[in-house]
Protein backbone atom coordinates (compact mmCIF):
# COMPACT_ATOMS: atom_id res chain seq x y z
CA UNK A 1 0.00 0.00 0.00
CA UNK A 2 1.06 3.73 -0.94
CA UNK A 3 2.04 5.26 2.05
CA UNK A 4 3.96 8.61 0.35
CA UNK A 5 2.16 9.33 -2.15
CA UNK A 6 3.79 12.50 -2.86
CA UNK A 7 7.17 11.24 -3.11
CA UNK A 8 6.87 7.61 -3.71
CA UNK A 9 8.54 8.26 -6.74
CA UNK A 10 11.55 10.59 -5.90
CA UNK A 11 15.00 10.04 -5.84
CA UNK A 12 17.01 12.72 -6.60
CA UNK A 13 20.85 11.07 -7.40
CA UNK A 14 18.19 8.96 -10.23
CA UNK A 15 16.41 12.28 -11.25
CA UNK A 16 12.84 12.50 -12.29
CA UNK A 17 10.99 9.12 -13.35
CA UNK A 18 9.89 9.88 -17.82
CA UNK A 19 6.76 9.12 -18.82
CA UNK A 20 6.83 5.70 -19.67
CA UNK A 21 8.70 4.78 -15.93
CA UNK A 22 6.23 7.09 -14.41
CA UNK A 23 3.33 5.17 -15.83
CA UNK A 24 5.06 1.97 -14.60
CA UNK A 25 4.40 2.90 -10.69
CA UNK A 26 0.59 3.69 -11.36
CA UNK A 27 1.29 7.13 -13.28
CA UNK A 28 -1.61 8.44 -15.17
CA UNK A 29 -4.44 6.01 -13.79
CA UNK A 30 -6.22 8.85 -12.42
CA UNK A 31 -6.68 9.46 -15.98
CA UNK A 32 -7.91 6.16 -17.04
CA UNK A 33 -10.60 6.38 -14.06
CA UNK A 34 -11.86 10.15 -15.13
CA UNK A 35 -11.62 7.98 -18.85
CA UNK A 36 -13.81 4.90 -17.27
CA UNK A 37 -16.65 6.98 -16.36
CA UNK A 38 -15.67 9.54 -13.49
CA UNK A 39 -17.75 12.94 -13.79
CA UNK A 40 -16.68 16.13 -13.16
CA UNK A 41 -18.78 16.49 -10.30
CA UNK A 42 -17.82 13.20 -9.13
CA UNK A 43 -14.24 14.17 -8.92
CA UNK A 44 -15.09 17.12 -6.85
CA UNK A 45 -17.31 14.88 -4.19
CA UNK A 46 -14.05 12.98 -3.69
CA UNK A 47 -11.81 15.46 -3.32
CA UNK A 48 -14.38 17.16 -0.79
CA UNK A 49 -14.81 14.15 0.83
CA UNK A 50 -10.83 13.32 1.04
CA UNK A 51 -10.60 16.43 3.14
CA UNK A 52 -7.64 17.76 1.62
CA UNK A 53 -7.01 21.27 2.59
CA UNK A 54 -4.75 23.72 1.01
CA UNK A 55 -0.70 23.32 1.23
CA UNK A 56 0.11 26.51 0.06
CA UNK A 57 -0.10 28.25 3.68
CA UNK A 58 -3.76 29.03 4.65
CA UNK A 59 -4.72 25.83 4.31
CA UNK A 60 -8.12 26.26 2.87
CA UNK A 61 -10.10 23.09 1.93
CA UNK A 62 -9.82 22.02 -1.60
CA UNK A 63 -12.68 20.88 -2.79
CA UNK A 64 -14.95 23.19 -0.90
CA UNK A 65 -12.71 26.20 -3.18
CA UNK A 66 -13.62 24.33 -6.28
CA UNK A 67 -17.18 24.02 -5.15
CA UNK A 68 -17.39 27.90 -5.66
CA UNK A 69 -16.84 27.30 -9.35
CA UNK A 70 -19.99 28.39 -11.22
CA UNK A 71 -21.12 25.40 -13.65
CA UNK A 72 -23.94 24.70 -16.10
CA UNK A 73 -24.96 26.11 -19.35
CA UNK A 74 -25.37 29.99 -17.63
CA UNK A 75 -21.33 29.94 -16.76
CA UNK A 76 -18.38 31.53 -18.83
CA UNK A 77 -17.16 28.73 -20.88
CA UNK A 78 -13.81 29.74 -20.77
CA UNK A 79 -12.78 28.53 -16.68
CA UNK A 80 -8.96 28.04 -16.17
CA UNK A 81 -6.98 26.22 -13.81
CA UNK A 82 -3.90 27.84 -12.24
CA UNK A 83 -1.11 25.98 -10.05
CA UNK A 84 0.36 28.66 -7.63
CA UNK A 85 4.39 27.53 -8.05
CA UNK A 86 5.90 30.85 -7.37
CA UNK A 87 7.52 29.42 -3.87
CA UNK A 88 9.04 32.08 -2.22
CA UNK A 89 8.21 31.69 1.26
CA UNK A 90 11.22 32.26 3.54
CA UNK A 91 12.47 28.93 4.42
CA UNK A 92 10.04 27.16 2.51
CA UNK A 93 11.77 24.41 0.18
CA UNK A 94 8.97 21.87 -0.33
CA UNK A 95 7.33 22.30 -3.99
CA UNK A 96 10.69 22.94 -5.58
CA UNK A 97 11.21 18.94 -4.56
CA UNK A 98 8.24 17.83 -5.78
CA UNK A 99 8.73 19.39 -9.29
CA UNK A 100 12.53 18.61 -9.95
CA UNK A 101 11.74 14.43 -8.37
CA UNK A 102 8.39 14.24 -10.05
CA UNK A 103 7.23 16.66 -12.76
CA UNK A 104 4.44 13.90 -14.32
CA UNK A 105 2.56 13.63 -10.62
CA UNK A 106 1.97 17.34 -11.10
CA UNK A 107 1.22 17.20 -14.21
CA UNK A 108 -1.45 14.51 -13.34
CA UNK A 109 -2.89 16.60 -10.89
CA UNK A 110 -3.71 19.55 -13.14
CA UNK A 111 -5.42 16.92 -15.31
CA UNK A 112 -7.75 16.40 -12.35
CA UNK A 113 -7.97 19.68 -10.89
CA UNK A 114 -8.99 21.00 -14.57
CA UNK A 115 -11.55 18.18 -15.44
CA UNK A 116 -13.57 18.91 -12.30
CA UNK A 117 -14.22 22.55 -12.71
CA UNK A 118 -14.00 22.10 -16.09
CA UNK A 119 -10.96 23.81 -17.61
CA UNK A 120 -9.95 23.80 -21.01
CA UNK A 121 -6.60 25.69 -20.37
CA UNK A 122 -4.17 25.35 -17.35
CA UNK A 123 -1.29 27.32 -16.42
CA UNK A 124 1.72 26.83 -14.37
CA UNK A 125 3.02 29.82 -12.62
CA UNK A 126 6.82 29.11 -12.18
CA UNK A 127 8.93 31.35 -10.43
CA UNK A 128 12.16 32.36 -12.46
CA UNK A 129 14.86 30.80 -10.32
CA UNK A 130 13.27 27.69 -10.35
CA UNK A 131 15.10 26.85 -13.99
CA UNK A 132 15.40 22.95 -12.73
CA UNK A 133 11.62 22.78 -12.03
CA UNK A 134 11.23 24.47 -15.27
CA UNK A 135 12.80 22.05 -17.37
CA UNK A 136 12.02 18.98 -15.66
CA UNK A 137 8.68 20.63 -15.96
CA UNK A 138 8.87 21.25 -20.17
CA UNK A 139 9.92 17.98 -20.62
CA UNK A 140 7.14 16.34 -18.78
CA UNK A 141 4.60 18.39 -20.53
CA UNK A 142 5.68 17.34 -23.58
CA UNK A 143 5.70 13.75 -23.16
CA UNK A 144 2.24 14.45 -21.64
CA UNK A 145 0.57 15.42 -24.57
CA UNK A 146 2.58 12.42 -27.24
CA UNK A 147 0.54 9.84 -24.82
CA UNK A 148 -2.63 12.30 -25.11
CA UNK A 149 -3.30 12.76 -21.84
CA UNK A 150 -3.20 17.01 -22.78
CA UNK A 151 -4.41 18.41 -25.81
CA UNK A 152 -8.07 17.68 -27.20
CA UNK A 153 -9.87 14.71 -26.53
CA UNK A 154 -8.03 13.53 -23.69
CA UNK A 155 -8.35 9.43 -23.73
CA UNK A 156 -11.16 9.79 -25.97
CA UNK A 157 -13.48 11.41 -22.72
CA UNK A 158 -14.10 14.45 -25.05
CA UNK A 159 -12.19 16.77 -22.64
CA UNK A 160 -9.52 19.13 -23.59
CA UNK A 161 -6.50 20.91 -21.86
CA UNK A 162 -3.28 22.90 -22.68
CA UNK A 163 -1.15 23.61 -20.15
CA UNK A 164 1.26 26.80 -20.90
CA UNK A 165 4.05 26.72 -18.50
CA UNK A 166 4.55 30.61 -17.44
CA UNK A 167 8.11 31.79 -15.47
CA UNK A 168 7.50 34.49 -13.43
CA UNK A 169 10.66 37.17 -12.66
CA UNK A 170 11.13 37.39 -9.12
CA UNK A 171 8.47 39.05 -6.66
CA UNK A 172 7.36 37.14 -3.26
CA UNK A 173 3.72 38.85 -3.47
CA UNK A 174 2.89 36.60 -6.67
CA UNK A 175 2.44 33.97 -4.09
CA UNK A 176 -0.66 35.93 -3.65
CA UNK A 177 -3.46 34.50 -5.59
CA UNK A 178 -4.95 37.67 -7.13
CA UNK A 179 -1.77 39.15 -7.58
CA UNK A 180 -0.70 36.26 -9.16
CA UNK A 181 -3.83 36.93 -11.74
CA UNK A 182 -2.62 39.93 -12.69
CA UNK A 183 1.33 39.08 -13.02
CA UNK A 184 -0.45 36.38 -15.49
CA UNK A 185 -2.04 39.16 -17.03
CA UNK A 186 1.32 40.62 -17.62
CA UNK A 187 0.05 43.54 -14.96
CA UNK A 188 2.09 44.46 -11.99
CA UNK A 189 1.32 41.97 -9.63
CA UNK A 190 -0.49 43.92 -6.87
CA UNK A 191 -3.71 42.12 -5.09
CA UNK A 192 -7.17 42.14 -6.44
CA UNK A 193 -9.85 43.14 -3.94
CA UNK A 194 -12.17 40.45 -2.71
CA UNK A 195 -14.90 40.32 -3.47
CA UNK A 196 -15.27 38.71 -6.21
CA UNK A 197 -13.25 35.85 -5.56
CA UNK A 198 -11.36 34.52 -8.36
CA UNK A 199 -13.52 31.50 -8.22
CA UNK A 200 -15.71 33.18 -10.18
CA UNK A 201 -14.16 36.19 -11.69
CA UNK A 202 -10.33 35.41 -12.29
CA UNK A 203 -8.06 35.59 -14.88
CA UNK A 204 -9.81 38.05 -17.76
CA UNK A 205 -12.44 37.61 -15.60
CA UNK A 206 -12.95 33.86 -16.00
CA UNK A 207 -13.67 32.24 -13.24
CA UNK A 208 -10.20 30.77 -12.11
CA UNK A 209 -9.02 28.09 -9.47
CA UNK A 210 -5.75 28.68 -7.96
CA UNK A 211 -3.78 25.91 -6.16
CA UNK A 212 -0.28 25.41 -4.87
CA UNK A 213 1.86 22.72 -6.12
CA UNK A 214 1.72 19.98 -3.18
CA UNK A 215 -2.18 20.23 -3.23
CA UNK A 216 -2.38 19.36 -6.46
CA UNK A 217 0.28 16.28 -6.09
CA UNK A 218 -1.81 14.78 -3.95
CA UNK A 219 -5.08 14.72 -6.03
CA UNK A 220 -3.65 11.28 -8.18
CA UNK A 221 -3.60 9.59 -5.09
CA UNK A 222 -7.22 10.42 -3.97
CA UNK A 223 -8.49 9.51 -7.37
CA UNK A 224 -6.43 6.24 -7.55
CA UNK A 225 -6.53 4.48 -4.20
CA UNK A 226 -9.77 6.25 -3.02
CA UNK A 227 -10.76 8.29 -0.08
CA UNK A 228 -10.44 5.33 2.48
CA UNK A 229 -6.60 4.90 1.51
CA UNK A 230 -6.53 8.90 2.06
CA UNK A 231 -7.71 8.78 5.73
CA UNK A 232 -5.75 5.89 6.38
CA UNK A 233 -2.67 8.04 5.77
CA UNK A 234 -3.23 10.50 8.56
CA UNK A 235 -1.97 10.58 12.19
CA UNK A 236 -4.23 13.09 13.56
CA UNK A 237 -7.08 14.93 12.78
CA UNK A 238 -6.16 16.64 9.59
CA UNK A 239 -6.47 14.20 6.58
CA UNK A 240 -3.39 13.21 4.35
CA UNK A 241 0.49 13.28 4.22
CA UNK A 242 2.69 16.31 3.84
CA UNK A 243 5.81 18.19 3.29
CA UNK A 244 7.68 18.98 6.14
CA UNK A 245 11.24 20.66 6.35
CA UNK A 246 13.36 21.71 8.45
CA UNK A 247 16.41 24.44 8.05
CA UNK A 248 18.94 26.07 10.26
CA UNK A 249 21.58 24.38 12.91
CA UNK A 250 20.19 20.66 12.66
CA UNK A 251 22.19 18.38 11.92
CA UNK A 252 20.37 16.67 8.93
CA UNK A 253 18.56 19.51 7.43
CA UNK A 254 15.75 18.73 4.51
CA UNK A 255 12.69 17.64 3.38
CA UNK A 256 10.69 14.62 4.07
CA UNK A 257 6.67 13.55 3.41
CA UNK A 258 5.26 12.29 7.09
CA UNK A 259 1.98 12.10 7.73
CA UNK A 260 0.23 14.75 9.28
CA UNK A 261 -0.49 14.71 12.96
CA UNK A 262 3.33 13.40 13.33
CA UNK A 263 4.84 14.93 16.43
CA UNK A 264 6.77 17.90 16.43
CA UNK A 265 9.80 16.68 18.50
CA UNK A 266 9.80 13.34 15.74
CA UNK A 267 10.45 15.30 12.74
CA UNK A 268 13.28 17.60 14.24
CA UNK A 269 15.29 14.93 16.36
CA UNK A 270 14.59 11.61 14.18
CA UNK A 271 14.44 13.08 10.89
CA UNK A 272 16.32 16.55 10.88
CA UNK A 273 18.97 14.56 13.33
CA UNK A 274 18.37 17.18 16.51
CA UNK A 275 20.28 20.31 16.76
CA UNK A 276 23.95 20.51 15.99
CA UNK A 277 26.43 19.94 18.91
CA UNK A 278 26.86 22.41 21.30
CA UNK A 279 23.05 24.15 20.59
CA UNK A 280 20.62 24.34 21.82
CA UNK A 281 17.03 24.88 20.57
CA UNK A 282 15.55 28.20 21.13
CA UNK A 283 12.41 28.70 18.88
CA UNK A 284 11.33 27.98 15.54
CA UNK A 285 8.76 29.07 12.78
CA UNK A 286 6.66 26.36 12.11
CA UNK A 287 5.97 26.94 8.65
CA UNK A 288 7.89 29.20 6.71
CA UNK A 289 8.34 33.03 7.24
CA UNK A 290 5.08 34.28 8.05
CA UNK A 291 3.93 32.22 10.99
CA UNK A 292 4.55 32.77 14.82
CA UNK A 293 7.52 31.73 16.75
CA UNK A 294 7.58 28.41 18.65
CA UNK A 295 9.09 27.31 21.65
CA UNK A 296 10.58 24.22 22.77
CA UNK A 297 7.95 23.44 25.47
CA UNK A 298 5.86 23.21 22.04
CA UNK A 299 7.77 20.60 20.76
CA UNK A 300 5.16 17.60 21.98
CA UNK A 301 2.41 19.44 19.96
CA UNK A 302 1.63 17.56 16.76
CA UNK A 303 1.92 18.79 13.04
CA UNK A 304 -1.45 19.08 12.54
CA UNK A 305 -3.32 22.12 11.32
CA UNK A 306 -5.44 22.74 14.54
CA UNK A 307 -2.76 21.94 16.91
CA UNK A 308 -0.19 24.71 15.95
CA UNK A 309 -3.07 27.04 15.79
CA UNK A 310 -3.92 26.37 19.35
CA UNK A 311 -0.43 27.87 20.49
CA UNK A 312 -1.32 31.30 18.34
CA UNK A 313 0.64 29.97 15.16
CA UNK A 314 0.29 28.32 11.90
CA UNK A 315 1.08 24.78 10.08
CA UNK A 316 1.18 26.99 7.05
CA UNK A 317 3.92 25.46 4.48
CA UNK A 318 4.84 22.92 7.10
CA UNK A 319 8.65 23.92 6.57
CA UNK A 320 10.36 24.75 10.01
CA UNK A 321 13.15 27.42 10.72
CA UNK A 322 15.16 26.32 13.27
CA UNK A 323 16.17 29.33 16.05
CA UNK A 324 19.57 28.18 18.28
CA UNK A 325 20.52 29.88 21.36
CA UNK A 326 23.79 31.20 19.35
CA UNK A 327 21.28 33.23 16.51
CA UNK A 328 20.84 36.28 17.88
CA UNK A 329 16.17 36.14 17.59
CA UNK A 330 16.28 40.01 17.10
CA UNK A 331 18.75 39.53 14.26
CA UNK A 332 16.36 36.67 12.70
CA UNK A 333 13.06 38.55 13.09
CA UNK A 334 15.26 41.88 11.59
CA UNK A 335 15.96 39.30 8.49
CA UNK A 336 12.35 38.41 8.19
CA UNK A 337 11.39 42.50 8.21
CA UNK A 338 13.88 43.09 5.40
CA UNK A 339 12.61 40.70 3.54
CA UNK A 340 8.79 41.63 4.17
CA UNK A 341 9.69 45.39 3.58
CA UNK A 342 11.60 44.87 0.37
CA UNK A 343 8.73 42.59 -1.09
CA UNK A 344 6.13 44.39 -0.39
CA UNK A 345 4.47 45.22 -3.08
CA UNK A 346 3.54 48.93 -2.35
CA UNK A 347 0.12 49.25 -3.37
CA UNK A 348 -1.42 49.66 0.56
CA UNK A 349 -0.09 52.22 2.46
CA UNK A 350 0.24 50.87 5.96
CA UNK A 351 2.17 47.96 4.58
CA UNK A 352 4.39 50.01 1.89
CA UNK A 353 5.20 52.63 4.83
CA UNK A 354 5.05 50.00 7.66
CA UNK A 355 7.67 47.69 6.92
CA UNK A 356 10.32 50.12 5.44
CA UNK A 357 10.57 51.52 9.30
CA UNK A 358 9.83 48.43 10.97
CA UNK A 359 12.80 47.34 9.09
CA UNK A 360 14.96 50.57 9.75
CA UNK A 361 14.08 50.12 13.62
CA UNK A 362 16.01 46.50 13.23
CA UNK A 363 18.58 47.83 12.14
CA UNK A 364 19.01 50.41 14.72
CA UNK A 365 18.76 47.81 17.07
CA UNK A 366 21.54 45.90 14.95
CA UNK A 367 23.62 49.05 15.21
CA UNK A 368 23.68 49.36 18.81
CA UNK A 369 21.09 52.17 18.77
CA UNK A 370 17.78 50.87 19.59
CA UNK A 371 15.74 52.08 22.09
CA UNK A 372 12.86 51.74 24.42
CA UNK A 373 10.64 53.76 22.04
CA UNK A 374 11.62 52.11 19.26
CA UNK A 375 10.62 49.18 20.97
CA UNK A 376 6.73 50.21 21.19
CA UNK A 377 7.05 51.40 17.87
CA UNK A 378 7.39 47.68 16.60
CA UNK A 379 4.47 46.63 18.81
CA UNK A 380 2.51 49.19 17.53
CA UNK A 381 2.93 47.90 14.44
CA UNK A 382 2.45 44.52 15.44
CA UNK A 383 -1.22 45.83 15.52
CA UNK A 384 -1.20 48.52 12.64
CA UNK A 385 0.08 46.12 10.33
CA UNK A 386 -1.82 43.36 11.41
CA UNK A 387 -5.26 41.09 9.81
CA UNK A 388 -7.70 43.22 9.00
CA UNK A 389 -5.50 46.54 8.15
CA UNK A 390 -4.03 45.86 5.02
CA UNK A 391 -5.11 44.91 1.40
CA UNK A 392 -3.55 41.60 1.42
CA UNK A 393 -1.83 39.05 4.09
CA UNK A 394 1.59 40.08 2.73
CA UNK A 395 1.70 42.74 5.96
CA UNK A 396 -0.25 40.33 8.74
CA UNK A 397 2.51 37.47 7.49
CA UNK A 398 5.11 39.73 8.70
CA UNK A 399 3.51 40.54 11.78
CA UNK A 400 3.77 37.24 12.89
CA UNK A 401 7.34 36.51 13.32
CA UNK A 402 7.58 40.27 14.74
CA UNK A 403 4.98 40.19 16.96
CA UNK A 404 5.57 36.51 18.68
CA UNK A 405 9.39 37.62 18.87
CA UNK A 406 8.89 40.31 20.39
CA UNK A 407 6.68 38.60 23.46
CA UNK A 408 8.91 35.18 23.22
CA UNK A 409 12.58 37.21 23.43
CA UNK A 410 11.70 40.78 24.69
CA UNK A 411 14.72 40.26 27.42
CA UNK A 412 16.98 39.96 24.09
CA UNK A 413 16.05 43.18 22.56
CA UNK A 414 16.31 44.70 26.21
CA UNK A 415 19.64 43.65 26.05
CA UNK A 416 20.56 45.47 22.61
CA UNK A 417 19.03 48.56 23.95
CA UNK A 418 20.84 48.11 27.54
CA UNK A 419 24.43 47.35 25.79
CA UNK A 420 23.85 49.57 22.97
CA UNK A 421 25.50 46.40 20.69
CA UNK A 422 23.91 43.14 19.73
CA UNK A 423 25.07 40.80 22.88
CA UNK A 424 25.65 37.83 20.22
CA UNK A 425 28.01 39.07 18.42
CA UNK A 426 31.74 38.29 19.64
CA UNK B 1 10.69 69.57 -23.67
CA UNK B 2 6.86 69.40 -24.08
CA UNK B 3 5.38 66.21 -23.18
CA UNK B 4 4.39 65.54 -26.75
CA UNK B 5 8.03 65.86 -27.35
CA UNK B 6 8.64 63.53 -25.20
CA UNK B 7 6.40 61.01 -26.58
CA UNK B 8 7.33 61.43 -29.79
CA UNK B 9 11.21 60.74 -29.14
CA UNK B 10 10.12 57.91 -27.13
CA UNK B 11 8.83 56.30 -30.26
CA UNK B 12 11.73 57.06 -32.77
CA UNK B 13 14.27 55.89 -29.94
CA UNK B 14 12.83 52.98 -29.68
CA UNK B 15 15.32 50.35 -31.28
CA UNK B 16 14.14 47.45 -33.76
CA UNK B 17 13.45 44.23 -32.53
CA UNK B 18 15.52 41.14 -34.05
CA UNK B 19 13.89 38.79 -35.96
CA UNK B 20 14.52 35.95 -33.09
CA UNK B 21 13.13 38.30 -30.50
CA UNK B 22 9.82 39.03 -32.79
CA UNK B 23 9.12 35.23 -33.00
CA UNK B 24 9.93 34.18 -29.60
CA UNK B 25 7.21 37.31 -28.69
CA UNK B 26 4.93 35.43 -31.26
CA UNK B 27 5.01 32.52 -29.91
CA UNK B 28 4.21 33.59 -26.16
CA UNK B 29 0.77 35.64 -28.02
CA UNK B 30 -0.49 32.70 -29.03
CA UNK B 31 -0.41 31.26 -25.34
CA UNK B 32 -2.71 34.34 -23.95
CA UNK B 33 -5.80 35.37 -24.10
CA UNK B 34 -4.48 39.38 -24.08
CA UNK B 35 -1.41 39.75 -26.31
CA UNK B 36 -0.66 42.29 -23.57
CA UNK B 37 -0.19 39.88 -20.76
CA UNK B 38 3.27 38.95 -22.96
CA UNK B 39 4.48 42.27 -22.06
CA UNK B 40 6.69 40.33 -19.22
CA UNK B 41 7.47 37.44 -21.40
CA UNK B 42 8.86 40.00 -24.19
CA UNK B 43 10.62 41.83 -21.46
CA UNK B 44 12.45 38.60 -20.43
CA UNK B 45 13.04 37.28 -24.38
CA UNK B 46 14.49 40.89 -24.93
CA UNK B 47 17.07 40.12 -21.75
CA UNK B 48 17.81 37.04 -22.56
CA UNK B 49 18.88 38.68 -26.05
CA UNK B 50 21.11 41.78 -24.81
CA UNK B 51 21.62 40.98 -21.39
CA UNK B 52 19.34 44.04 -20.21
CA UNK B 53 16.32 45.95 -20.87
CA UNK B 54 17.74 49.28 -22.56
CA UNK B 55 15.10 52.38 -22.78
CA UNK B 56 15.09 51.30 -26.60
CA UNK B 57 14.20 47.73 -25.75
CA UNK B 58 11.08 48.85 -23.65
CA UNK B 59 9.95 51.11 -25.65
CA UNK B 60 10.26 48.86 -28.64
CA UNK B 61 8.12 46.18 -26.90
CA UNK B 62 5.89 48.91 -26.02
CA UNK B 63 5.47 49.85 -29.65
CA UNK B 64 5.17 45.84 -30.66
CA UNK B 65 2.70 45.26 -28.15
CA UNK B 66 0.65 48.07 -28.44
CA UNK B 67 1.21 48.63 -24.11
CA UNK B 68 1.81 52.11 -23.18
CA UNK B 69 5.30 52.49 -21.99
CA UNK B 70 4.84 53.46 -18.36
CA UNK B 71 2.87 50.50 -18.13
CA UNK B 72 5.48 48.46 -19.28
CA UNK B 73 8.17 50.27 -17.35
CA UNK B 74 5.91 49.53 -14.06
CA UNK B 75 5.50 45.86 -14.90
CA UNK B 76 9.58 46.42 -15.81
CA UNK B 77 10.56 47.77 -12.38
CA UNK B 78 8.50 45.89 -10.49
CA UNK B 79 10.24 42.30 -11.00
CA UNK B 80 13.36 41.91 -9.46
CA UNK B 81 15.20 39.49 -12.05
CA UNK B 82 14.08 42.32 -15.16
CA UNK B 83 17.07 44.00 -15.36
CA UNK B 84 16.93 47.46 -16.42
CA UNK B 85 20.66 48.54 -16.24
CA UNK B 86 23.59 46.76 -17.92
CA UNK B 87 25.07 43.61 -16.15
CA UNK B 88 28.08 41.66 -16.00
CA UNK B 89 28.37 38.32 -18.02
CA UNK B 90 27.50 36.23 -14.72
CA UNK B 91 24.54 37.67 -12.94
CA UNK B 92 25.45 36.08 -8.73
CA UNK B 93 22.07 36.00 -6.84
CA UNK B 94 23.06 35.66 -3.44
CA UNK B 95 19.94 34.66 -1.27
CA UNK B 96 19.88 36.46 1.95
CA UNK B 97 16.64 35.34 3.41
CA UNK B 98 16.27 33.90 7.03
CA UNK B 99 17.56 30.52 6.66
CA UNK B 100 20.70 31.47 4.65
CA UNK B 101 21.35 34.36 6.88
CA UNK B 102 21.24 31.94 9.77
CA UNK B 103 23.60 30.09 8.39
CA UNK B 104 25.88 32.38 7.25
CA UNK B 105 25.32 34.34 4.26
CA UNK B 106 26.40 37.70 5.50
CA UNK B 107 30.26 36.50 5.96
CA UNK B 108 29.51 35.37 2.03
CA UNK B 109 28.63 37.98 1.13
CA UNK B 110 31.24 39.62 2.42
CA UNK B 111 33.70 37.62 1.00
CA UNK B 112 32.35 37.82 -2.54
CA UNK B 113 32.82 41.69 -1.84
CA UNK B 114 36.47 41.12 -0.95
CA UNK B 115 37.22 38.89 -3.72
CA UNK B 116 35.37 40.86 -6.60
CA UNK B 117 35.36 44.03 -4.81
CA UNK B 118 31.19 44.93 -5.45
CA UNK B 119 28.01 45.04 -3.24
CA UNK B 120 25.24 44.50 -4.08
CA UNK B 121 23.37 46.20 -7.24
CA UNK B 122 27.36 46.20 -8.75
CA UNK B 123 29.10 44.92 -11.84
CA UNK B 124 33.26 44.24 -11.40
CA UNK B 125 35.46 45.95 -13.10
CA UNK B 126 36.20 43.33 -15.69
CA UNK B 127 32.24 43.20 -16.13
CA UNK B 128 32.37 39.88 -15.24
CA UNK B 129 29.97 39.85 -12.29
CA UNK B 130 26.75 41.44 -11.04
CA UNK B 131 26.57 40.70 -7.34
CA UNK B 132 22.65 40.66 -6.51
CA UNK B 133 20.83 39.60 -3.52
CA UNK B 134 17.74 37.44 -3.68
CA UNK B 135 14.48 36.65 -2.11
CA UNK B 136 14.38 32.92 -0.18
CA UNK B 137 15.53 30.28 -3.11
CA UNK B 138 13.69 27.86 -1.62
CA UNK B 139 16.83 25.80 -1.12
CA UNK B 140 17.07 26.29 2.67
CA UNK B 141 18.57 22.63 3.42
CA UNK B 142 21.12 23.50 1.42
CA UNK B 143 22.50 27.05 2.95
CA UNK B 144 23.51 29.50 2.18
CA UNK B 145 22.75 28.94 -1.48
CA UNK B 146 23.26 31.34 -4.74
CA UNK B 147 22.52 31.21 -8.75
CA UNK B 148 24.95 32.11 -11.13
CA UNK B 149 23.12 32.81 -14.29
CA UNK B 150 21.09 29.53 -14.41
CA UNK B 151 22.98 27.60 -11.93
CA UNK B 152 22.29 27.14 -8.28
CA UNK B 153 25.37 26.54 -5.82
CA UNK B 154 24.81 25.34 -2.14
CA UNK B 155 26.32 24.80 0.90
CA UNK B 156 28.39 27.99 0.13
CA UNK B 157 31.87 28.34 1.50
CA UNK B 158 34.59 30.61 1.37
CA UNK B 159 36.80 27.55 -0.61
CA UNK B 160 33.58 27.25 -2.73
CA UNK B 161 33.22 30.84 -3.35
CA UNK B 162 37.11 30.57 -4.78
CA UNK B 163 36.16 27.84 -7.40
CA UNK B 164 32.77 29.07 -8.33
CA UNK B 165 34.37 32.35 -9.17
CA UNK B 166 37.15 30.55 -10.96
CA UNK B 167 34.97 28.43 -12.60
CA UNK B 168 33.09 31.20 -14.24
CA UNK B 169 36.38 33.21 -15.24
CA UNK B 170 37.30 30.52 -17.54
CA UNK B 171 34.53 29.94 -19.35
Amino acid sequence: MVTKPLTKNIDMERGPLDISGYQAVDGYQSIQVIAKGLSPQGALELVKASGLKGRGGAGFPTGLKWSFVPQGDNSPGQKYFVVNADEMEPGTFKDRLLMEGDPHLLIEGVIIGSYAIQASKAYIFLRGEYTVSERALKKAIDEAYEKGYLGSNILGTGFNLDIILHTSAGRYICGEETALLNALEGKRAIPRAKPPFPQVSGLWGKPTIVNNVETICNLPGILIYGVDWYHGLTKGKDHGTKLFGVSGKVNTPGCWELPLGTPIRELLENYAGGMRDGLELKGFLPGGGSTDFMLPEHLDLNLDYDEIARVGSRLATGTMIILDNETCPVGMVGNLMKFFSHESCGFCTPCRDGLPWVDEIFNEFENGCGSEKDLEILHEHVDYLGPGRTFCALAPGATAPLGSGLKYFAEDFHRHIKEKRCPYKH
Amino acid sequence: MTSSELIASSTTRARKLSAEEINEIEHEITLYADKKAVGLEALKIVQKHQGWVSDESLLAISKYLDIPGSDLEGVATFFNLVFRRPVGKNVILLCNSVSCWIMGCDEIKDYIKERLAIDFGETSKDGEFTLLPVPCLGDCDRAPSMMVGENLHRNLTRDKIDEIIQQYRNR
